[in-house]
């Protein structure tokens, strides 16, 4: 059930009506069966996976849980009686203890991801370096895995660390494992900010609802009317290397840019959307990311909750872990305070880098992808001190041409990045990169080979509204919502409104017969 | 109270500007068949028919442009509708007979056999012309069911908007002229073609010969060389004459006549393994079966004049003399009333009669002038039958 297919529209709006109709102790109950039905709808054999990561959390969250309460209460209990060292050694024996639990569930479920997204890609390394030839295996990733894994994961983390307490109810935590808007593709909640109104009983609020439902409308809008638009020229650009060199890779590019900014922020308005009208509140996964003037801030404005579960959950931890600290010591000896302290940060970001590459996607694009991120980052931080002198030596930082160029070389850089995302592989695509600076092909663009693509001059013309719509609304929206300015307009500019965007989708959109439905690109993730 | 009436009210407006506002986009974005592919608007215009009708043709494009209802009338009082379309299949074919029969119970229902020779869905483009005319229903779902291809969708047939949305970009004065109301395209389900276009070689021939009789099978030899060799794959498929056996059952139990007809034309060739497997059916079923190609020479079509497509199919001069040998053919066989002294049904028919005549010397006037039909010049010679 895509969230673009009419049995996911039913299925949603009856999900909907019944939260409010049904008796408010019914809701998250509900909210459990209809997100196992969806899932279940995609395949049944993917709840065998899910259940398997509940369960296994589940019994581990429990005794870490426990041996919380139990070491707080031993020193509570003995506080009078123990010396500073026994307190440290009960301590140490009771994060042990916790460790030995939390390494488990790590190694179960990590496990399952890694076998299932990584056994073939492992197979074709093998097969290449050693000349083998081990088959592939017929291994059918479960919807949403990378997804829910890491939100689990992240919950029995900070159940270790004592940051949340454990869920006692299964069921609830079968639900924050399953809620069904979040499980295609995030994003990835903290069990601390969702589960107070994941679980809560509601009623019904008419701003909350409406406030929801144009969230989805606007999902909507960027998804059918913009991404899978799109979707066509980026797929025949990318499949035809031979064919599409030099300018033609950078209208990919930038069309694929577009593309995956609607395809991603309009999955997401979907999903919030969706929680949001049955008052549950979830975590923003965007900030305007192309407003960013550097790759860093890029980062920190895309796909907000995965950057921040790996800075919380692998940057820090390794950063501080003792091995990284004894590191440091001997950089510090080595090469001096300076670049010594520099070191293990940056080889904590490169490793950051480096997985999230691999959690995008089985296959070297992906890690050449991440790691490139990573360098750039890496360089625009050694560059700082040289970027401060520029700037205050020729007075730009405060001027909005300066800024409008951060900007447009951020998202080009941006572009050229994405290159390892798009292409078959990676010989692919440095070829792609390179042929932008040898094959001058600008004049191509003007003889009507845009024509070719799969787009008609109606298309481009419904493109070019819709993302100056898209571009507004994120300009309109720095401060505050456009959905507050809109709720104070009068009655029938805001129901002009509703009815022109809707009725925007049901014509423009890229749905029915004739198109091929698209799915999300972070589904596959 | 008041103002749970209030948010009531405003929602009941809401949906109400959003249904006027896609009901009106709607009807701009559909496909309207009024200047070209007209096989399309069809299927619609029965129901401003329905009632008083003694004989229904069902089938494809050997029924909707081979007989001429007006002449029928004319000649033997007997009132009928062709509820043919584009390429209907005997499942469509079928579905239409059992929808007719909830509005009306004719005397003689007529199925063109040629159709059987399809035994699977072929393209949605004739399943569209057959089907988005078609007033939802049960039955009509169960044809739509029946009907689609593996790549179509059932809700895009129940939203058609979900299949037609995508010709914002494709709109042209047609859609605008014809926005809210429609032309009407056939009499009576029949489609008129007053142009010709002669059967090659036929000419020829007769010049050499004399304007010789000629059987079915000489005139094809001539006409198009020998056809091929029939072999076990042109078989009538299993599924085909499922429907078949539903039509002969579902007419049955309505006390229907079914009659089996093969219309005249030259192309596609109609099998002697065809033939006889038919006129077996036939007899098994006790159902009348008219094969027309054995009698073109008592009919007297000339695929000189009588033609607009080179054999393919009939054109109104043909069509007058099939129906005029039909209608005799199914007075003969059936107690038909012969309505022209009844007076209400008379003054219909002549209304009928106008506009087909009317039409006659239109589509006459114009071959005559551009030596071609306007409204057909798209879909000529696009071997639909």
């Amino acid at each position: 059930m895509s969230f673009t297919s009419y049995e996911f529209i039913a299925f949603m709006l009856l999900v909907m009506i019944l939260y409010y109709v049904l008796p408010k102790k019914c809701q998250w109950p509900l909210l459990l069966v209809a997100s196992y039905i969806f899932y279940a709808a995609a395949s049944p054999y993917y709840l065998i996976f899910i259940a398997a990561t509940t369960v296994s959390t589940y019994l581990v969250s429990l005794p870490l849980s426990s041996l919380h309460k139990t070491q707080k209460l031993y020193l509570k209990e003995n506080k009078a009686n123990m010396s500073k060292e026994e307190k440290k050694a009960y301590k140490a024996s009771i994060k042990k203890k916790q460790w030995r639990w939390l390494l488990l569930c790590l190694f179960f479920n990590f496990g399952i991801l890694g076998v299932l997204k990584y056994t073939n890609f492992a197979i074709a390394n093998v097969n290449g370096i050693f000349n083998t030839s081990f088959a592939f295996q017929n291994i059918i990733l479960p919807m949403g895995i990378s997804f829910y894994t890491f939100q689990t994961m992240g919950y029995i983390i900070d159940v270790y660390r004592g940051q949340v307490e454990a869920e006692k109810n299964p069921f609830k935590l079968a639900l924050f494992v399953s809620f069904f808007p979040q499980l295609v593709q995030g994003p990835i909640s903290r069990f601390s900010q969702l589960a107070p109104t994941l679980f809560a009983e509601k009623k019904y609020d008419h701003k909350t609802v409406s406030f929801g439902l144009q969230r989805i409308l606007w999902g909507y809008f960027k998804k059918v009317i913009i991404a899978d638009r799109l979707l066509v020229a980026v797929q025949e650009i990318i499949s035809q290397p031979n064919e599409y060199t030099g300018i033609f890779v950078v209208v990919g590019m930038v069309f694929y840019a577009a593309e995956l900014y609607a395809d991603f922020t309009g999955g997401i308005d979907i999903t919030i959307g969706i929680a949001e009208v049955m008052g549950i509140k979830m975590p923003e996964n965007f900030e305007r990311p192309y407003f960013s003037k550097n790759i860093a801030e890029y980062w920190r404005r895309w796909h907000i909750t995965m950057g921040t579960w790996f800075k919380d959950y692998i940057f820090y931890p390794i950063s501080v872990c003792q091995p990284m600290l004894k590191f440091s010591t001997k950089c510090r000896k080595v090469f001096g305070d300076n670049i010594g302290k520099r070191i293990p940060v940056y080889v904590s970001t490169i490793f950051v880098w480096f997985v999230t590459g691999v959690w995008h996607g089985a296959s070297w694009n992906f890690i050449m992808w991440g790691t490139f991120n990573g360098i750039i980052i890496m360089i625009s931080q050694e560059l700082e001190p040289v970027y401060a002198w520029f700037h205050s030596k020729f007075n730009v930082d405060k001027k909005l041409w300066f800024n409008v160029f951060r900007i447009v070389r951020t998202f080009f850089l941006m572009c050229s990045l994405r290159i390892f995302d798009c292409y078959r592989d990676v010989l692919t695509a440095f070829k792609m990169f390179g042929s932008i600076f040898t094959d001058w092909n600008l004049p191509e663009l003007f003889n009507g080979s845009l024509m070719n693509l799969g787009l008609t001059m109606g298309d481009y013309v419904v493109l070019i509204v819709a993302i100056t719509i898209l571009f507004i609304a994120s300009l309109l929206g720095r401060h505050e919502l456009v959905r507050e300015k809109l709720a104070r307009k009068n009655i029938a500019v805001r129901y002009l409104a509703y009815v022109a965007i809707i009725v925007a989708i049901l014509v423009f959109g890229a749905y029915g017969p004739d198109f091929d439905p698209a799915a999300f690109i972070y589904g596959q993730f | 109270m008041n103002k749970v009436l209030k948010e009531i009210l405003k929602y009941v407006a809401i949906f109400a500007v959003l249904f006027v506002v896609l009901f009106c986009t709607d009807k701009l974005l559909r496909k309207k068949y009024m200047t070209s592919e007209l096989e399309g608007a069809m299927v619609e215009e029965y129901y401003d028919n329905i009632g008083n009708n003694e004989v229904v043709f069902v089938g494809d494009c050997e029924v909707y442009e081979n007989f001429s209802p007006i002449t029928m009338w004319e000649k033997y009082g007997i009132t009928s509708y062709i509820r043919g379309s584009a390429q209907q299949l005997v499942w469509q074919s079928y579905y239409l007979l059992k929808e007719t029969f909830e509005y009306e119970v004719p005397k003689v229902a007529v199925f063109n056999v040629l159709s059987l020779k399809y035994n699977t869905p072929q393209k949605e483009g004739y399943n569209r012309m057959t089907l988005d005319g078609m007033k939802m229903s049960a039955i009509k779902l169960e044809a739509i069911e029946a009907s689609m291809t593996e790549d179509e969708e059932l809700i895009s047939y129940i939203i058609p908007f979900i299949k037609f949305h995508k010709r914002w970009s494709e709109l042209s004065e047609e859609d605008f002229i014809y926005w809210f109301k429609n032309d009407k395209v056939t009499v009576n389900g029949y489609l008129m073609r007053a142009d010709v276009k002669p059967v090659d070689y036929l000419a020829d021939y007769y010049e050499e010969n004399g304007k010789v009789s000629l059987t079915y099978d000489e005139l094809v030899k001539i006409c198009r060389g020998t056809p091929n060799r029939y072999d076990s794959s042109k078989d009538f498929g299993e599924n085909a004459m499922k429907y078949l056996d539903m039509m002969t059952e579902l007419c049955k139990e309505n006390g229907v006549e079914l009659v089996l007809l093969k219309s005249p034309s030259i192309e596609p060739y109609w099998y002697p393994e065809w033939d006889k497997c038919i006129e077996d059916y036939a007899t098994a079923n006790d159902l009348l079966y008219i094969n027309m190609l054995d009698s073109l020479n008592e009919m007297e079509i000339d695929f000189l004049t009588d033609t607009y497509d080179q054999g393919l199919h009939l054109n109104v001069y043909g069509a007058e003399k099939a129906a005029d040998w039909l209608g005799k053919k199914l007075t003969e066989n059936f107690t038909l009333t012969d309505y022209r002294n009844n007076e209400e049904v008379s003054k219909n028919w002549k209304e009928k009669s106008d506009f087909y005549y009317d039409m006659k010397a239109d589509q006459e006037a114009e071959f005559a002038e551009k030596g071609y039909l306007e409204k057909f010049k798209k879909t000529d010679i696009t071997g639909k039958n």
